[in-house]
């Protein structure tokens, strides 16, 4: 025998109910969901313009020119980016942290064995056009800008140093211990691997030359020239066509953007 | 049964009232003026954006900047933290500024009221220290400029 249902019939209340929850829910709910509609109107970081690859910025350093004792590069490299601020854990011997302290730039004397002939140059990043350090980065930390310029994004780095590793000319440094009075300018802190970015500000404020540079040629000596290497007029350019000039590490094919002349 | 749901369903409107209530007071201890006096945002009405907005967006619109910055070098745009920094700095009565990240300062009062942790410190400079370059300023900042706030 077929079984007869009941018929169902609406429940009057129950559909009350629900549209009541829906209007108080809506009340509540709806003052955030219009603020963030509005929220959304105000545009970010649409002013500046982003760096390409019509520019690449090299250094030629002609170490001819380039002075035994003279510091006036690392001196003003110092100053500008707040290296000169650092200061030695109490523990640490002084041996320690000649070794262990940030440094973006140093002199180094390359000494031929068979001449005995001697040559000072500033070394520091050489802005690889095919860096190892960015090869090695486990996050993406370490990267080349649009313009060559090779810089650490402090805000991934992990501090695990492959790339300090992974650098033919050593020119990287960590930072061991918290930094406390950094400059607004060059952000410092325990934990991360920094290096020579070519004055980046600089470049961003389109300002001419680096600090090393302006030093060098404050000082009368001109030993080092900042420029685009993509412009042919440039004052880089022009240079690197008229003399001889060689990359550190020829053999490893980095294309960088310093180069030396009289090696 | 339906004389049953009935009372329910008033406890339950009841319930939700209530929960809108509670969460309108949690709205209002926002309301708490962080500011400090004698910075330059006291004297303003708004930060570069509306009050709320930015108490509720200030740290995705510092991201969003850092990243512009570090990766493709776009500064000197609205959004900056040396900016917020510069204008949320208060002085002492020396006229020294005074750490943003101190106790009962902008950035940390309204922090530990929050419970968030704020790492930005860690790295960058908490008052202004060394004019950042600009274009105005056509160069660099002479060195004693850059030692006055150590």
């Amino acid at each position: 025998m077929k079984q007869q249902h009941p018929e169902e019939t609406i429940d009057q209340g129950r559909r009350a109910w629900f549209g009541l929850a829906a209007g108080v829910t809506a009340a509540v709910a709806a003052p955030g969901v219009v603020l963030h509609l509005a929220d959304a109107a105000p545009a970010v970081g649409t002013e500046g313009v982003p760096v390409t690859a019509a520019a690449r910025w090299g250094l030629l350093i002609d170490t001819n020119k380039c002075l035994e004792g003279c510091r006036d590069c690392v001196d003003a490299c110092a100053r500008e980016n707040g290296l000169d601020r650092q200061t030695k854990p109490a523990a640490q011997s002084s041996a320690a942290w000649a070794d262990q302290r940030a440094v973006w730039l140093r002199k180094a004397k390359l000494a031929d064995n068979l001449t005995g002939r001697v040559t000072n140059l500033p070394l520091m990043c050489q802005h690889c056009e095919h860096p190892p350090c960015v090869d090695v980065c486990p996050t993406g930390a370490s990267f080349k800008r649009a313009d060559g310029i090779v810089v650490v994004d402090r805000h991934v780095c992990i501090g695990c140093r492959y790339c300090m590793m992974a650098c033919p000319y050593q020119a990287r440094s960590f930072i061991h211990e918290a930094v406390h009075d950094q400059l607004t300018g060059v952000p410092r802190g325990k934990g991360c691997v920094e290096s020579c970015n070519l004055c980046v500000s600089r470049r961003d404020h389109g300002l001419a030359s680096t600090a090393c540079v302006d030093a060098c040629t404050a000082a009368g000596h001109g030993a080092i020239v900042f420029g685009d290497m993509k412009d042919p007029a440039s004052p880089i350019s022009l240079a690197l066509k008229a003399m001889s000039s060689r990359q550190l590490r020829e053999d490893l094919a980095l294309n960088t953007g310093v180069r030396y002349a009289g090696l | 049964m339906v004389s049953g749901l009935i009372p329910t369903r008033a406890g339950l409107i009841l319930l939700g009232l209530c929960c809108a209530l509670v969460a309108q007071c949690v709205l209002a201890g926002d309301g708490q003026c962080y500011v400090r006096p004698g910075s330059r945002a006291a004297a303003l009405d708004d930060c570069v954006a509306p009050t709320a907005f930015m108490r509720r967006n200030h740290m995705e619109l510092i991201k969003h900047q850092r990243d512009a910055t570090v990766h493709q070098g776009i500064r000197g745009t609205r959004d900056s933290l040396a900016g917020c920094i510069d204008c949320h700095v208060s002085r002492a009565a020396d006229g020294q500024p005074v750490a943003v990240n101190e106790k009962h300062q902008f950035c940390s009062a309204c922090h530990a009221f929050a419970a968030v942790k704020v790492d930005c410190f860690d790295c960058h400079a908490a008052v202004p220290r060394g004019a950042p370059l600009s274009e105005a300023a056509g160069g660099m900042p002479e060195n004693d400029l850059r030692r006055t706030n150590q």
